[in-house]
């Protein structure tokens, strides 16, 4: 019995090794001289216990790429988190082992380990605990648990005496996880435009993308979420929003208040029980705090290679740059837990398309060629399509009222651009 | 020596610390009991904030049961529709919120400052938007109600000012406390200008809030036939205390009133005004704030009532960030507890055990939002 489980496993790896991606140039740990690379952060965001060595790094990168980490062969790493794709599978949500679809949309692995959390939901603290997680997820990699992944590794002598030379002690857990992350740590991405721009070449970035620039500060309101400073230098404030994209799906609200009641009922378990058996992922955040201001909240994710990563949001749910500046543009979508600082923005299509020139020119050097392409598909999709394009929502011509019960669901009156402050008068 | 001062930040983290403390402190045993007294006593959200932390706070194994509760939307502030449309949208929400309540509070307070400048118009859109909700709507008015036409209209369409009536065994009034003595006349200002004088929190042209010499007098003898037993839940818009006067978080006559509440067992004293996290305690007189819908104010430079736990400074770019709405548990013995729901962070309960126990007992964990 169990010699036709191996020969059945080592069948279905010969069968499917073919759908893991091949390590290409671009999943080589990336240059140090970059130009905008935040040196002290790096070495700040790095663990003690586990230090960046060229050993672990490669180790990492060979384990990244390795199907044997999943049940059956088929799914590696890399599998959604092609560095061809900018670490990413260009799905809109996850598909694992057995050809099971998730519900969320595969990250980037690029500047991932700047991240406050891991995951969309930030139910990960660091990567080596996110590395865990996918390989016993089960429509993930399926791995009953940690130790047949150990298991499945530790029957290559190569494994084994790499991870006795790199950690003094037979392979576990904890170290596959620590070399996984040495490897992800290597991907940085602070090559773009963008970079250079701000190092002082102002011609470094087109005229649209600096006027996207200004209006990404500006009226765009992006900033808000999206900042980029010197200790946040992946355009990411790391905090949770619900920017009103789990309402698209029409059972939003009452899965919210199903969700909250389970949580009133002071069972919170229940919660964590019907988020693996239903479409509970929607209510993201929620799931880890257990809190209704998290309800629908995602975590901001990184602009860097924006483009390269698409498509967008954590369901995957918009194919271009400009689905996604139509969504904000017209204030998301209405739901009773939308965040505070989702606003319509009333923005113009030359400012639209501005913005995408400046998201466009935080690509990396070493994907340049690729966004290229994919911000011509991406254009010439706009010209025709634009699902989620509401121009008198944007300029507050309309009521957008939809999640609101009662007759002013449809009468929200239109916003102005006068300062409230100054209309009570002194 | 420890610091003088300490941020929010530090005091919410040292809360955190002694939960954890405690956490680690508890046998295996009364674990159990405490997590199972927790789990059970959870009657409706918000009331016990699910942190795991706080599963072990030791008070919460024990809690009073509590007897009814009622909702609150206070300071709506809202415009005419085609000048300002954050603050209906706003409100919309609390109304969304307090309709989405399970169970359902026995009737939902509105706290004041309906409108923002008094005008008809926007007095009735607040009037249609609160038309919503399901449970019934009690009015209390506001300065931002009245100084335009000195209430002519919310008085026509929501009836008198000072009012009361009894809930399940409680005493419940709605008192009229900002009231102004007259500065208008002699400047010869129009109603708009004496409106938006009192409209503009530290314009030190305008008079002081006070519950008056009528107002009180209305107090005296309503309260004459209520036994000195008997629980009184009182709304007021300003807080019937001296808070800090430069922008009227404060009532003149606070003394006065407070020596007619004072004969009663439990008072519990439920103000508007404030836009913020704020406990007192007087003798026998507990007194909670509101949140706003449309804004928070910031922290007053003095005056601040040491049992107050604070919130740190709101998001600027996050609308719903330091506002929100709320709820009150009447226990059975008379006491209330205080349910902010703040609506883009946590949930903060005050507890009247940490009231009446000078805040030596059950701390509420301090509102912080994630650092920036």
């Amino acid at each position: 019995m169990r010699r036709t489980a191996g020969l059945l496993l080592l069948f279905c790896c010969t069968v499917a090794r073919g759908e893991i991606p091949k390590m290409g140039p671009l999943a080589q740990p990336k240059r140090a001289d970059q130009a905008g690379l935040p040196h002290e952060l790096t070495a700040a965001v790095t663990p003690a216990d586990n230090p960046t060595t060229p050993d672990k790094v490669a180790l990492g990168q060979k384990l990244f790429f390795d199907g044997r980490l999943s049940a059956d062969g088929t799914v590696a790493c890399a599998t959604c988190h092609d560095p061809a794709k900018g670490f990413t599978d260009g799905k809109p949500t996850a598909v694992g082992i057995g050809k099971q679809v998730g519900h969320r949309n595969a990250p980037t692995i690029l500047d991932a380990l700047y991240n406050d959390t891991q995951f969309w939901d930030g139910r990960a603290r660091t990567l080596e605990d996110q590395a865990k997680l996918p390989i016993t997820n089960k429509i993930e990699m399926g791995m009953p648990n940690l130790d047949a992944a150990v298991a499945s590794v530790a029957k290559v002598p190569e494994y084994q005496t790499a991870f006795q030379r790199i950690f003094g002690r037979p392979i576990n857990g904890d170290d596959l996880a620590r070399a996984l992350a040495a490897y992800e740590r290597t991907q940085v991405a602070f090559d773009s435009p963008f970079d250079r721009f701000l190092g002082g070449d102002e011609n470094a970035m087109d005229a649209a993308a600096r006027r996207g620039w200004a209006t990404f500060n500006g009226r765009g309101r992006c900033m808000s979420c999206h900042g980029v400073n010197g200790t946040r230098p992946t355009f990411s404030d790391d905090k949770f929003h619900n920017i009103g994209v789990s309402a698209h799906k029409q059972n939003f609200v009452e899965l919210a208040r199903k969700g909250l009641q389970l949580i009133d009922s002071g069972n919170a378990r229940a919660v964590d029980d019907a988020a693996l058996q239903t479409d509970m992922s929607e209510l993201g955040r929620f799931l880890v705090t257990k809190q209704a201001h998290d309800v629908g909240a995602f975590k901001t994710s990184t602009l860097r290679n924006v483009l390269v990563t698409g498509p967008y949001f954590h369901d995957g749910s918009q194919e271009t740059l400009w689905d996604v500046l139509d969504h904000y543009n017209k204030g998301g979508v209405q739901n009773p837990f939308l965040d505070g600082g989702i606003q319509r923005l009333g923005l113009s299509e030359g400012e639209i398309d501005d913005l995408v020139a400046f998201l466009a020119a935080l690509t990396s050097d070493s994907y340049a060629a690729i966004g290229k392409k994919e911000l011509a598909r991406q254009r010439a999709l706009s010209r025709t399509k634009r699902p989620q394009r509401d121009v008198a929502a944007a300029l507050g011509k309309k009521a957008q009222g939809a999640g609101f019960q009662g007759p002013f669901g449809d009468a929200m009156p239109p916003q102005t651009l006068r300062n409230p402050s100054t209309i009570g008068g002194r | 020596m420890a610091p003088k001062h300490k941020s929010v930040e530090t005091r919410f983290m040292e809360a955190r610390d002694e939960a954890l403390r405690a956490l680690r402190g508890l046998d295996r045993r009364s674990f159990l009991k405490v997590a199972a007294a927790s789990a059970g006593a959870v009657l409706a959200r918000g009331l016990l904030p699910p942190h795991a932390f706080q599963l072990v706070n030791v008070a919460y194994a024990d809690p009073a049961q509590p007897g009814w509760s009622f909702a609150y939307i206070s300071d709506t502030h809202l415009y005419e529709k085609k000048l300002n449309e954050r603050f209906v949208r706003a409100v919309l929400k609390a109304v969304d919120d307090v309709n989405a309540l399970s169970p359902q509070p026995d009737f939902v307070l509105f706290g004041g400052d309906l409108a923002q400048l008094g005008k008809p118009e926007e007095l009735a859109m607040g009037r249609d938007i609160l038309k919503e909700v399901k449970a019934p709507v009690k009015m209390m008015v506001g300065e931002h109600d009245w100084f335009l036409d000195l209430g002519e209209h919310w008085k026509s369409m929501f009836g008198p000012v000072n009012y009361s009536f009894d809930h399940k065994g409680v005493h419940v009034v709605v008192l009229m406390s900002v009231v102004e003595r007259d500065f208008w006349t002699a400047r010869k200002m129009t109603p708009l200008e004496r409106m938006q004088t009192v409209a503009g929190l530290d314009n030190g042209t305008q008079s002081r809030f006070e519950v008056g010499e009528e107002g009180r007098a209305w107090l005296k003898g309503d309260l004459a036939k209520v036994a000195h037993t008997t629980p009184l839940l009182v709304f007021s818009h300003s807080p019937l205390y001296k808070y800090y006067r430069d922008w009227n978080f404060w009532t003149e006559d606070a003394d006065e009133v407070q020596a007619i509440l004072k004969p009663y067992a439990h008072v519990t004293v439920v103000h508007g005004h404030t836009h913020q996290l704020l406990s007192n305690r007087i003798g026998n007189i507990h007194f909670h704030g509101m949140l706003s819908t449309a804004w928070p104010w910031p922290y007053a430079p003095t005056g601040l009532p040491p049992l107050t736990v604070m919130m740190n400074r709101a998001d600027p770019f996050d609308q719903f960030d330091g506002t929100g709405d709320g709820r009150v548990v009447m226990h059975a013995d008379g006491v209330a507890d205080k349910i902010y729901n703040l609506w883009d962070r946590n949930p903060v309960t005050v507890r009247a055990s940490f009231l009446a126990s000078n805040g030596a007992r059950d701390k509420p964990m301090a509102t912080k939002l994630v650092t920036y």
